[in-house]
Parts: structure tokens; C-alpha cells; sequence
């Protein structure tokens, strides 16, 4: 089992979404994470897909995402070559004694109080996924109250970019 | 203009001469401005066999076949005709009918997310939510179901669109598609490699799929194969694209095959892959063909390379101009010894049945009938252990031989010869099915007799299932469940009730004149064969 990064560029068209996400449930592949959004051509969206498998499964799931008649090009983002951030919204229960060792890890994850209320926090923290994972365990012993993740979106580093003409 | 006459139009562009269907409210518009052109309109008497029909025109005319159908159970009923298209990449273009825009989604009458529905059967589909977009989405479909990889691909319109007047109906010469671009040629470094491999190859052959006729490269191929002397051998769906008594061609392969092309195809050192999707019927064991050899696999879907067998070397593109490019190059092989194992081989693999004489001997009639038929005649073969009688024995010549490969759908051979010999009525076309599927279909016999289409249909008769009665005595040691037939009609009665001519042959004797009257004869005609129903396929 390997995961990897898929950035996949369609058009911009309603149903897009769910052709793409349908195909997964479909053939059977994992979705760990989906995001999709408009690129700045508003042609066209960006669906960036976090998937597991074997080898050979994501091969076929690159090659079935680029067989889709909307889809115009499936790139993976390679870790190293790519920058990868998640932003997660949790809502926390606190004491009045809690509160000041909650702000100070939130602190060093530079995350940020978004709501304050007499029993509980709203803490936003963005970053890549390991370190979202790792902010959640040092919050362990507090209680979760809600959890809100967006999934993954990503980038490749560099210069170099998808073409979105014609 | 409005939508309907618009969409009439856009058929009429795209040289449309026959929409299969069945109407109801919600396809009424179009249906009632189709009346104003000189496309010909079949009513079929169940919307899947809109579809099936669809697809014996568009297999004998390279063009898309088109359907109508109304909204909700129309739409509904005609998926397993879609799927059954999907399955063998034929063209299809389904136009379904819908209710009124601003009710979708509120479950009103006959209302069904066809769209939704069929998403996992189709190339692409369109639900068509203004007017203007007609023209482009039509353009769009006919050249997306017929490119690349064929497929159908559904238009689901709304009533009230289809009633909405069009401001300007300009039917575009090019599609304009960001995202869809199929590969047609093929990567010219990789063709030098197939050629490196081919001239060092001692024991190559050539599997033949349904791609190869679906991208007109029958003729390419086997002047390739002639000029080097390779050996080939066939899926089903390859079945008809180079004639069966050609000295180069070895069989079907897969576990219906012949077994000397299982050998075959096992032990050779290059193994072209021609169209075909190393599916599990075709090839049950793909480490075989992978096993000490070099696999090269040409198909114009890269996502059907390396799915169910990885090979050495892939080679995406339009099978035929792949292989006027292999042409192309300097090639030197001599496969003399390799085709002198190969004829051995048929020899000595070449199965014996011991037919029970009380009644007709599939492989002797299918064998007479079938070099008994003109040269050009559409054999539409059925589903089932008829089906597998005639991929082992049908005489193919200068003509087709079409059926259901991928998905198996029962019922598939009387719809499709009504659509391939309403395409090209000069040609010979008979549809062979069992009686069972023969009872998924029958109610067609008035679709033949309304439209004047002659019907040649012979019904296998053995009184069962007989392909899942053959799995039940083999895995189940005969304990059969549900496959017994009892009950079924007396033919010579059903079909006098629409005025077919009915024969029957009972056993071998009299064979050679029962074919040559069923062949003969000019009005519809149904002739019956009494199979050993016990007989097996195995």
C-alpha cells in the first residue's frame, strides 16, 4: 500500500465532481482525501485527490481519472517536489484552567483561537497532514468536541505549471 | 424552430437514417417534429432493444447508432441496452426524454436521474439545460461516442426544453473539447521497439480483438500478418475480422476457445495484442501471456494497458495507424517452423464430439449453415451455449459476426439483426439464439413485421438454459435449479401469429435442405433446431 497525491485539472462543468468520485466508489479505489475549487482560469477546477493503493491500483486510478471526458490532465504531486496543507477547524471543551495550556500549544502550532465561549474554543490550524495529526494528539485528554478537516490541498514547488490553454 | 426540430437537425447533420424507440410524454416533441424528415423511426416493443437494434447499425456502418426513448421507466429499461453497447465500445447515441426543468428532482411522474443512472455505463452523458446548447452538445456526443475508444453516450432533455424556441441553430463543423483528446498515433519510438522484438521473434503471434474491426484495421492487420507470416488467433469480439479458413488463423482463444489457440498464444515469444482487453473470459490465467515472453499490447484505451496484464511494451493509438506505421519499417522474420507447430497443434487438439444422433449436431449445422451463407451474410450470434457453438463453428467469409461479449446480455441477437439488416438490407443477416434468450426478445417479431424487415431467426432448442444448466453439472453434480424451460410457447404457433414461415429440423437428416429453404426463403422466417438438451459446450 502506497498513498499518493493526485492533482486533477477538469473543466469546470456541474457533475464534474461527481463523475470523478463516482469512479472511485465505482472501481473500488480508497479516497483518503478530496478537494476541489475553481483554478484561476475559471474554465477550469482542481480536484486534489489523496489515495492508497497498490502499485499498480493507482496506476489504474491515473489512467481511469484521465480516460474521464472532462478531465484534462492527472499529475501526482510528488511529496518532495510539492507543498501540501490541510486546514482543520476543532472545536474544543475547556475549564477555565484549561484555557491558558490550550492557547499555548495552539501557539506553537501557529494555529489561531477563531471563537471563544465560556465552555469551549474554536482553534484553526493549518499545515500539512502530519502535523494537524500531531496538533490533535497533544489536544488528547481535552475533550473534541467537533472536528472539521478540509482535506488536502497541494501544490507542485517551482516554476513549472499546468497549461490551461487552449 | 424549437428544441425538438432542432434536435431532428442536429440528426439529420450527422447523416442519421433510422432512430430506434419508444415515446411516450416526455419525447414527444421530438417525436413529433422527426415526423417532418426523412429519418426512418422504428418502434421497438421494449426500450432495450432500442439499443441492441442501435447497435447492429452502428457495427455495420461505423457510424453511431441512435435511440430515443421517454423519461423515468423508458430511460430505465433501455440501461442494460446501454451497458451491453458499453461493454463491446460500440457507438451509441441515446436521446432520452425528461420532465420539465424546473421539476427535476422532485420525484414527479416518470421522472428517473437517468444521468445519475447510467454513469457507470456510458462514455459521457449530457442533461441539456438551455436550448442554445443543442446544436454543440449533439456535435459533441456523435464525435465522443464514435473516437477513441467508442462508446454511447446519452442526451437526457427536458420537455420543456425540448418545446423552447432556439434563437439561432448554427450546427458547429468541429468540435472544440479542452479536455477529451484521443490518442490516434502511435508513439513512434515504441513502434521501433515492436519492430526490434518482431524481427527477433522465433514464435510470435497476433491476438485479434473487437478493436480491430472497430477501428476499420481488418485489412492493415492481416496484410501485416500475411506479409511476415505470423500465426493469429481471435477473441469473441475478434471473431469475423479475418475469415476463419484463413491458413494464418488459429481460433478463438479463452476458456470457450479452441484449445490449440490457448497453446498457441501461451507459448509464443511475442504476443501482439491487438484491440482486445486481456479480459478474464479471454484470458483467465494473464501470467501465461506475460510468462517468457514479450507482450505487446496496441490498444487505443491506455487504460486498458497494464490492467489485467502488464506488458513489456505499450503502444497506445489507433490500431490502424499503428500498423500502417508498422508497415512502414524494414521488417525480416521467418515464423515458417512456428506455424508448422501451430498446424500440428490444430491437428492434434482438434476436439471430437460424440453428437447424440436423435437430434441436431450444433457444429454440423452451424458448419453447414454458415458455408451455406453468402459471403458478405451478418451471422448475429445470442448469449448462451448457443452462443459458444457458434464462435466454435460459424464459417465466417467476407462478413460479420456480431454479438454480445463483454456483458453476455441475453436477448442481443434478434434486436441487433433488425438493426444490421435495416442498415444493409442487401446482405444476408440471421440471428442464432436459444430459446431462452429467444423469450427475452421475441416480442420483436413485430417490430421485423411492421418495418418489412426481414427476419431470419433460428431458435436452438433444448428446453433449458443451457449454459447455466452446463455450469450446474459440473459445479453442482446436476442438481439444476431454475433452468428448466418447460413451459416455453410452441414456436410454429407463435410465430404464424405474426405471420413468419416456421421450419424445424429435428436431427442431421434433411439438414442441407432445411438450410437452403430457411436461406431461400423471401418472407420472415423462424426456423427451430432440436438441440440434445443435454448437450454440452464443454
Amino acid at each position: 500500500m502506497q498513498t499518493k497525491v493526485f492533482q486533477v485539472l477538469a473543466d469546470n462543468t456541474s457533475g464534474v465532481l461527481s463523475r470523478i468520485a463516482g469512479l472511485f466508489s465505482r472501481r473500488g479505489y480508497n479516497i483518503d482525501s478530496i478537494t476541489a475549487g475553481v483554478t484561476a482560469d475559471p474554465r477550469y477546477s482542481r480536484v486534489t485527490i489523496v489515495t492508497s493503493g497498490s502499485a499498480d491500483v493507482l496506476e489504474q486510478i491515473e489512467k481511469q481519472l484521465s480516460k474521464l471526458v472532462d478531465v484534462k490532465t492527472v499529475m501526482e504531486l510528488a511529496p518532495d517536489d510539492s507543498v501540501y496543507r490541510e486546514l482543520a477547524l476543532v472545536k474544543v471543551k475547556v475549564t477555565p484552567e484549561e484555557r491558558q495550556s490550550i492557547i499555548a500549544i495552539t501557539d506553537i502550532f501557529r494555529g489561531k483561537i477563531v471563537d471563544v465561549a465560556p465552555e469551549c474554543l474554536i482553534i484553526e490550524i493549518t499545515g500539512g497532514i502530519e502535523k494537524i495529526d500531531k496538533f490533535l494528539e497533544l489536544l488528547n485528554g481535552h475533550e473534541i468536541l467537533e472536528l472539521a478537516r478540509t482535506g488536502m490541498a497541494a501544490l507542485s514547488r517551482g516554476i513549472e505549471n499546468v497549461t490551461y490553454l487552449p | 424552430m424549437i428544441g425538438a426540430e432542432a434536435i431532428v437537425k442536429c440528426l439529420e447533420e450527422e447523416g442519421v437514417k433510422y432512430v430506434f424507440g419508444y415515446p411516450g410524454v416526455a419525447i414527444c416533441p421530438f417525436y413529433n417534429s422527426i415526423l417532418d424528415s426523412d429519418i426512418r423511426t422504428i418502434l421497438v416493443r421494449t426500450e432495450q432493444n432500442a439499443a441492441h437494434s442501435a447497435s447492429g447499425v452502428a457495427r455495420l456502418t461505423d457510424k453511431p447508432g441512435v435511440c430515443a426513448v421517454t423519461s423515468g421507466p423508458g430511460a430505465t429499461n433501455i440501461i442494460t441496452g446501454i451497458a451491453t453497447a458499453y461493454a463491446d465500445s460500440i457507438p451509441l447515441v441515446v436521446i432520452t426524454g425528461q420532465v420539465n426543468s424546473e421539476l427535476l428532482g422532485s420525484d414527479v411522474f416518470q421522472e428517473a436521474d437517468i444521468t445519475g443512472a447510467v454513469e457507470s455505463f456510458v462514455k459521457y452523458s449530457y442533461l441539456v439545460r438551455n436550448v442554445e446548447d443543442i446544436p454543440r452538445i449533439f456535435k459533441e456526443a456523435f464525435y465522443i461516442s464514435n473516437s477513441g475508444r467508442k462508446g454511447p453516450v446519452l442526451i437526457d432533455i427536458p420537455f420543456d426544453i425540448q418545446n423552447s424556441t432556439i434563437k439561432k441553430f448554427d450546427y458547429p463543423e468541429t468540435v472544440n473539447l479542452r479536455t477529451y483528446k484521443p490518442t490516434i498515433k502511435g508513439n513512434s519510438a515504441q513502434i521501433k521497439k515492436v519492430i526490434k522484438e518482431l524481427s527477433k521473434a522465433k514464435k510470435p503471434i497476433i491476438c485479434i480483438g473487437g478493436g480491430v474491426q472497430l477501428g476499420n484495421a481488418e485489412e492493415v492487420v492481416l496484410d501485416f500478418a500475411e506479409k511476415h507470416g505470423i500465426p493469429m488467433v481471435t477473441t469473441m469480439m475478434g471473431i469475423g475480422t479475418i475469415p476463419t479458413n484463413h491458413p494464418l488463423h488459429f481460433g478463438m482463444v479463452g476458456n470457450n476457445g479452441k484449445p490449440y489457440a490457448n497453446k498457441a498464444m501461451n507459448e509464443s515469444d511475442v504476443l501482439l495484442m491487438v484491440g482486445a482487453r486481456v479480459a478474464d473470459r479471454a484470458v483467465s490465467q494473464p501470467d501465461l501471456i506475460t510468462k517468457n515472453k514479450i507482450l505487446i499490447h496496441i490498444d487505443v484505451d491506455p487504460a486498458e494497458i497494464g490492467k489485467n496484464a502488464v506488458s513489456s511494451i505499450p503502444l497506445v493509438g489507433d490500431c490502424k495507424n499503428i500498423f500502417e506505421d508498422l508497415a512502414k519499417e524494414t521488417l525480416n522474420m521467418d515464423c515458417s517452423e512456428w506455424l508448422g507447430t501451430l498446424i500440428q497443434y490444430k491437428k492434434d487438439l482438434k476436439v471430437v464430439r460424440h453428437p447424440n444422433t436423435d437430434f441436431v449436431d450444433p457444429e454440423k449445422f452451424i458448419t453447414d449453415l454458415t458455408n451455406k451463407m453468402e459471403n458478405d451474410s451478418v451471422y448475429v450470434a445470442d448469449v448462451g451455449q448457443n452462443q459458444i457453438f457458434s464462435c466454435a463453428y460459424a464459417q465466417i467469409k467476407d462478413g460479420r459476426f456480431l454479438t454480445s461479449g463483454g456483458m453476455g446480455t441475453m436477448g442481443y441477437s434478434i434486436p441487433a439483426a433488425l438493426g444490421a439488416k435495416l442498415a444493409k438490407p442487401e446482405r444476408q443477416v440471421v440471428a442464432v439464439c436459444g430459446d431462452g434468450s429467444f423469450q427475452m426478445s421475441m416480442m420483436e417479431l413485430a417490430t421485423f413485421r411492421q418495418h418489412n424487415i426481414q427476419a431470419k431467426i433460428i431458435v436452438f432448442n433444448n428446453s433449458y438454459l443451457g449454459m447455466v444448466r452446463e455450469y450446474q453439472h459440473y459445479a453442482y453434480k446436476d442438481n439444476y435449479s431454475v433452468v428448466n424451460l418447460d413451459g416455453s410457447p410452441n414456436l410454429e404457433k407463435l410465430v404464424s401469429a405474426y405471420d413468419f414461415d416456421y421450419l424445424r429440423l429435428e436431427n442431421n437428416k434433411n439438414s442441407a435442405k432445411i438450410i437452403d429453404k430457411f436461406l431461400k426463403d423471401k418472407n420472415n422466417v423462424l426456423l427451430e433446431v432440436m438441440i440434445d438438451p443435454m448437450d454440452l459446450v464443454k
